[in-house]
């Protein structure tokens, strides 16, 4: 502890107070059709977004992908949307997810400016299930969209909740050799966004 | 920092540029993020304006620090995470070593940290038995090679996809002669996932974290970071001691600012926050002074802890483009990392501050709005003034002034030079011209001076 006290202790000697507390006002997107801008937005960020009215419809459009549709190992946290192969929830090392080719999950909120969608982590039984699938399919509905990130926060509010959460905007990408974009780096090689509503 | 090149910039960059084409092509790849930072920012009306919030949040931040990192930590142990204070590059290695040690981990994946790059903490690590393996695509490339990364966003920006088509057919086993980025890139994606499956622990940088709920927050594109901290049962965060931001609703402003900044994206792929631990897993948060409160207290360069590690400053500067990330010979190079470099030790990098033109390209695409330019400039006095000089700079200046304070001085000054002009080989007048006259064509000397001139025709000086 005494390396706190000293760290604390010299911040506190050369710490200037005195700037003012920002107020976070007179900024945010705005955007005519929301769902519209997030359809754009998903693909800006290499994934792609099929807008549906209801989970039976996401569910029938999901199973039309190549991507379920060739997949031998699915997880779904969104009942009645894919076929599961078997419950994530009874899995206890996450390690045995590893071969998993597709993950159907629940996204809380979505992103119109930059196509990201939250996941939550308290709706998961294991983090993993985000990045080691082969393809991601989220499923969001069309009135859980927000204009940005501000108004995101503002809905998300974070604080004092447990876990983790994320911001997931399209699929897993490097763009470390020469620049070149490659998408499916080492997590999902396709995202699609399921728009239901 | 030891494994870093002891060349002073002058020298690393001159070598750098040796390479003509090559020197190009670098200077190309950066500007085009460049390019790409710019129409990101376009797209935002109100850009300007997060960037005003993003500095001052930031100067608020660093105005309450103390407390901040205290409520930080309050809200980070309520939530299940550890929390350890480091002063040093050293206690923060002893920290992280014995987290591990007492695990029994002998198997650490890493996702893109500058601090511990900072903390030499990989030749640690790997000193006491460990094997660390970076999982960041560009910091694999660079680890591969035994050298640091050149670059804080692109740390490979400065090789050519054949140079690492060549380092993978050594190390992984790719076809020789193989320069596809998508098949080199899913031959790593293979090697590193099994590093992944086998890691024991693994760690991650931090990008912010938030007083208000004791979360970090983490960004990648590749997913390396939740891959690393998703499997094992022991995630390490390290943090300078400068990367708090008061409230979860701040981020608002910065995530709209990063990615755009640093690549020209909207965001980045994965924005994780971590609220204490997973469940049946352990979260332990290193926070790391090593010079920074220090740094908060010397005007102007504390603005320089306002930094995010975007990277636009670097893929903007004239110098950097031109003479590669590694001649700075620092973890962190470029504008930034020439102002913050000599507060850690004046000596060793008192050149850096002169690595630049002072042209202001770095202040204006900096996201928190340094100014970067204006604390360069700064520097060169300070440095000066401590003795850190160059003696052939500073002698050469004092002759100048000696000239120019007298009007006989000066006229005979001009009348010589003019003189040496006309008579001299040019090659001996480019020698005389210094590093100036080594790419330019000196001018065709006058007959007669402005002076001389105005006398001939107005009858007198
Ligand atoms: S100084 Fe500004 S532009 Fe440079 S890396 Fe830091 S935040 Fe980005």
């Amino acid at each position: 502890m005494a390396a706190r006290e000293e760290i604390l202790t010299a911040l506190r000697r050369n710490a200037q107070p005195g700037a003012p507390r920002p107020v976070l006002d007179g900024v945010g997107a705005k955007f005519p059709d929301l769902a519209a801008r997030m359809a754009e937005a998903v693909g800006a960020v290499g994934g792609t977004l099929v807008r549906v009215p209801d989970l039976p419809a996401a569910d029938a459009a999901l199973r039309a992908l190549p991507i379920h549709r060739d997949a031998r190992r699915i997880a779904s946290l969104v009942p009645g949307v894919g076929a599961a192969t078997f419950d994530a929830a009874t899995v206890k090392d996450p390690h045995e997810l590893e071969g998993l080719d597709l993950s159907v999950l629940p996204g809380t909120l979505a992103v119109a400016e930059n196509g990201a969608v939250w996941i939550e982590g308290a709706r998961l039984p294991h983090h993993a299930l985000v990045v080691i699938p082969e393809h991601v399919a989220l499923v969001v509905a069309v009135a859980d969209i927000v204009p940005d990130l501000h108004a995101a926060y503002a809905r998300l509010d974070l604080a004092g909740r447990p876990r983790w959460g994320l911001f997931m905007a399209g699929p897993s990408k490097t763009a470390d050799i020469e620049q070149s974009l490659v998408i499916g780096a080492h997590g999902a090689r396709s995202l699609v966004v399921l728009l239901v509503g | 920092m030891s494994h870093l090149a002891t060349l002073k910039h002058p020298e690393a960059a001159a070598r750098f540029a040796a390479d003509v084409p090559r020197t190009h092509w670098h200077d190309e790849s950066l500007w085009f993020m460049r390019v790409k930072r710019d129409r990101a920012a376009a797209q935002v009306p109100e850009w300007e304006r997060l960037r005003e919030l993003a500095q001052a949040i930031k100067a608020y931040a660093l105005a309450n620090l103390p407390a901040l990192l205290e409520q930080f930590e309050k809200n980070a142990t309520a939530a299940g995470a550890t929390v350890h204070w480091a002063r040093d590059a050293e206690e923060h290695n002893k920290i992280v070593h014995q987290l591990l040690f007492a695990k029994g981990v002998t198997r650490l994946v890493k996702s893109k940290s500058m601090l511990t790059e900072e903390c030499g903490l990989n030749p640690y690590l790997e000193a006491r038995g460990l094997e660390v393996v970076d999982t960041d695509l560009g910091e694999r490339i660079v680890q591969f090679r035994n050298e640091p990364p050149s670059h804080i966003v692109l740390p490979a920006i400065h090789l050519k996809k054949e140079e690492i088509g060549e380092l993978f057919s050594q190390k992984l086993g790719t076809e020789k002669g193989a320069s596809d980025p998508k098949y080199l890139t899913e031959a790593a994606r293979g090697h590193l996932r099994q590093k992944f499956l086998h890691a024991q622990a693994g760690l991650t940088g931090v990008n912010f974290a938030l007083a208000d709920t004791g979360a970090v927050v983490v960004c990648t594109n590749e997913g390396n970071a939740d891959m690393g901290t998703s499997l094992p049962p022991l995630h390490i965060a390290c943090m300078g001691l400068e990367k708090i931001v008061p409230h979860a609703q701040d981020l608002g402003v910065f995530l709209r600012l990063l990615a755009r900044s640093a690549t020209g994206q909207p965001v980045t792929t994965y924005s994780t926050h971590f609220h204490g631990p997973r469940r049946g897993s352990e979260l332990h948060i290193v926070i790391v002074d090593n010079g920074r409160s220090a740094l908060l207290g010397r005007d102007p360069y504390r603005r320089a802890l306002s930094c995010i590690r975007c990277g636009a400053c670097m893929n903007t500067c004239p110098v950097f483009r031109r003479s590669g990330g590694h001649s700075y010979g620092v973890t962190v190079p470029g504008p930034i990392g020439s102002v913050l470099a000599p507060a850690i030790d004046a000596r060793a990098h008192a050149a850096l501050p002169f690595a630049s033109t002072l042209c202001g390209s770095c202040a204006d695409v900096c996201p928190v709005r340094i100014d970067l330019h204006h604390q360069l400039l700064a520097w060169r006095g300070d440095l000066v003034a401590a003795g850190h000089g160059s003696t052939g700079k500073s002698l050469a200046l004092r002759f100048t002034a000696w000239i120019f304070a007298s009007p006989a001085r000066y006229a005979l000054a001009g009348k010589l030079a003019r003189f040496a002009m006309r008579v001299l080989p040019a090659g001996l007048m480019r020698l005389l011209a210094g590093a100036w006259g080594r790419q330019r064509e000196l001018p065709v000397a006058p007959v007669e001076s402005f002076r001389d001139r105005y006398r001939r025709t107005h009858g007198r000086a």
